[in-house]
């Protein structure tokens, strides 16, 4: 998803564009995820104004390629308190981030099943997010491909991606793959959980990890979910960086009828083993926030990566290491949403790289920068 | 002898260890639901329980895989429009 983006904005700034793909569009980190375009569950910070850039590209996205042909849905978040504190912490939470430009509403506890009227009795109220968006994620990347192509772009599936070939000054001179050598004078490094190996093979390494998530699929239902629930727990989860299981529910509907229920954390290296655990806690959850789905069954359940950084935060723009490298991957499990902002941003660098220009972009991207964790790594003490 | 289970008002045929589906099938009978959106006839595709197709009302529960169900004498088994959940709607 990333990459296509990246390749999209590209494109639409009118450079010459190879896009290069180990597997089917979309079959990596993409086709994993729930579609999430979330400003709700983001900390005020760069993390949030990129949320928020990018909440605002795919809507612009949906009018410019027919929102219908990715199920983009404007369906909005609602995030749960079950508790006293998590009530309060959710408050607090959600006025900070409308300082900094989310739009939130406070919804008392009697007005929840106004809004789902499936939600279990007893939450002590919530917060409505109206900005959040759900996108079907494999039709986005393959939309998006689609308008690079029109654009000039070339779109090459099926090929590795070896490593890059460096000229004078040790600038990048061309891409090296498996269906031979490409010369590029800028190449972005858009390969997800796999950003972290790619980019060593590239001579700058960036610290992306897994983290492994499991997400239910319900049988196709009426709609029983209008939106994205949530519980309050889940932004304190994302947050964290422990490496045992970590489980907060999040509840929605899709176009296709089924329910997706996520959302589980766990460093566990790519290890694919279905944990029965982790899936017998989701159902639970889930059915605590929603008891009408105690009588729905599980279709399948599937499970992926989420590219992670230390600092939970993207690797965006270009690298001080190797002039003409450039980074877009760690979106960690925003990078559906994160996407087109990350286009927009790298494809504005590599221009203002082509031009002999300084880039002038909507959004300063040094909180993102690939050389960041050296600096933090020199500090640590030896 | 052959054991019998219900479908809508037919009397539907079956051996010890068949399928819904298949008895179905070995009955005439191809299709048993409707699909959500356009209304179109579906029975078994897989075969095997991974694709969902053939989704039936067995006893009152909507969206039981009739491939894996196994017959049983006296089910009442009912064609499914839908999700077979409308009822849940909202």
């Amino acid at each position: 998803m990333v990459g296509a983006a990246c390749a999209y904005y590209a494109a639409r700034a009118g450079l010459d564009v190879l896009v290069l793909d180990r597997g089917p569009v979309g079959s990596g980190t993409t086709s994993r995820g729930e579609g999430n375009i979330l400003v709700s569950d983001k900390e005020p910070g760069p993390e949030l104004d990129l949320a928020l850039l990018s909440q605002r590209l795919w809507r612009e996205l949906g009018e410019d390629l027919g929102a219908e042909a990715f199920e983009l849905e404007p369906k909005g978040g609602l995030v749960v308190a079950t508790g006293d504190a998590a009530m309060d912490a959710l408050r607090g939470f959600a006025q900070r981030q409308a300082a900094r430009g989310v739009e939130v509403e406070q919804v008392p506890a009697d007005g929840l099943r106004d809004l789902e009227p499936h939600l279990a009795p007893g939450l002590l109220g919530g917060v409505l997010y109206p900005q959040d968006l759900q996108v079907m994620p494999v039709l986005a990347a393959a939309a998006l491909l689609r308008a690079a192509r029109s654009l000039g772009a070339q779109v090459r599936t099926g090929v590795d991606v070896q490593g890059i070939e460096r000229g004078d000054a040790g600038a990048v001179r061309a891409v090296v793959s498996s269906a031979g050598r490409h010369p590029a004078s800028a190449v972005v490094n858009a390969t997800g959980t796999w950003g972290g190996a790619v980019a060593a093979t590239f001579g700058a390494p960036v610290p992306v990890l897994p983290r492994r998530g499991f997400v239910l699929v319900t049988e196709p239902l009426a709609r029983v979910v209008r939106r994205k629930v949530y519980s309050a727990d889940y932004v304190a989860n994302v947050a964290a960086s422990t490496e045992g299981l970590e489980t907060s529910v999040v509840v929605e509907g899709t176009r296709g009828g089924t329910v997706l229920i996520g959302a589980s954390r766990e460093r566990v290296g790519f290890d694919e083993t279905l944990s029965v655990e982790v899936v017998r806690r989701l159902a639970a959850q889930a059915v605590r926030l929603f008891p009408v789905l105690a009588g729905v069954n599980l279709m399948r359940v599937y499970r992926g990566f989420r590219p992670y950084c230390p600092d939970h935060l993207p690797v965006i723009g270009a690298d001080a290491r190797v002039p003409g490298l450039y980074h877009a991957c760690g979106h960690e499990g925003a990078g559906i949403g994160l996407a087109p902002a990350t286009g927009l941003l790298v494809a504005g660098q590599i221009q203002a790289q082509a031009d002999g220009a300084l880039a002038d972009l909507a959004l300063d991207v040094a909180a993102f920068s690939p050389t960041r964790f050296a600096a933090a790594h020199a500090q640590e003490p030896a | 002898m052959t054991s019998t289970f219900r479908f809508g008002d037919r009397s539907v045929p079956f051996r010890d260890g068949q399928t819904v589906g298949a008895a179905l099938v070995a009955a005439g009978i191809r299709s048993w639901r409707t699909t959500r959106v356009q209304g179109r006839p579906r029975g078994l595709f897989c075969g095997i329980g991974i694709c969902f197709d053939c989704l039936i009302s067995i006893d009152g529960t909507p969206n039981q895989r009739a491939c894996l169900a196994l017959a049983r004498p006296g089910l009442q088994v009912t064609a499914q429009e839908g999700t077979g959940h409308d009822d849940l709607a909202v």
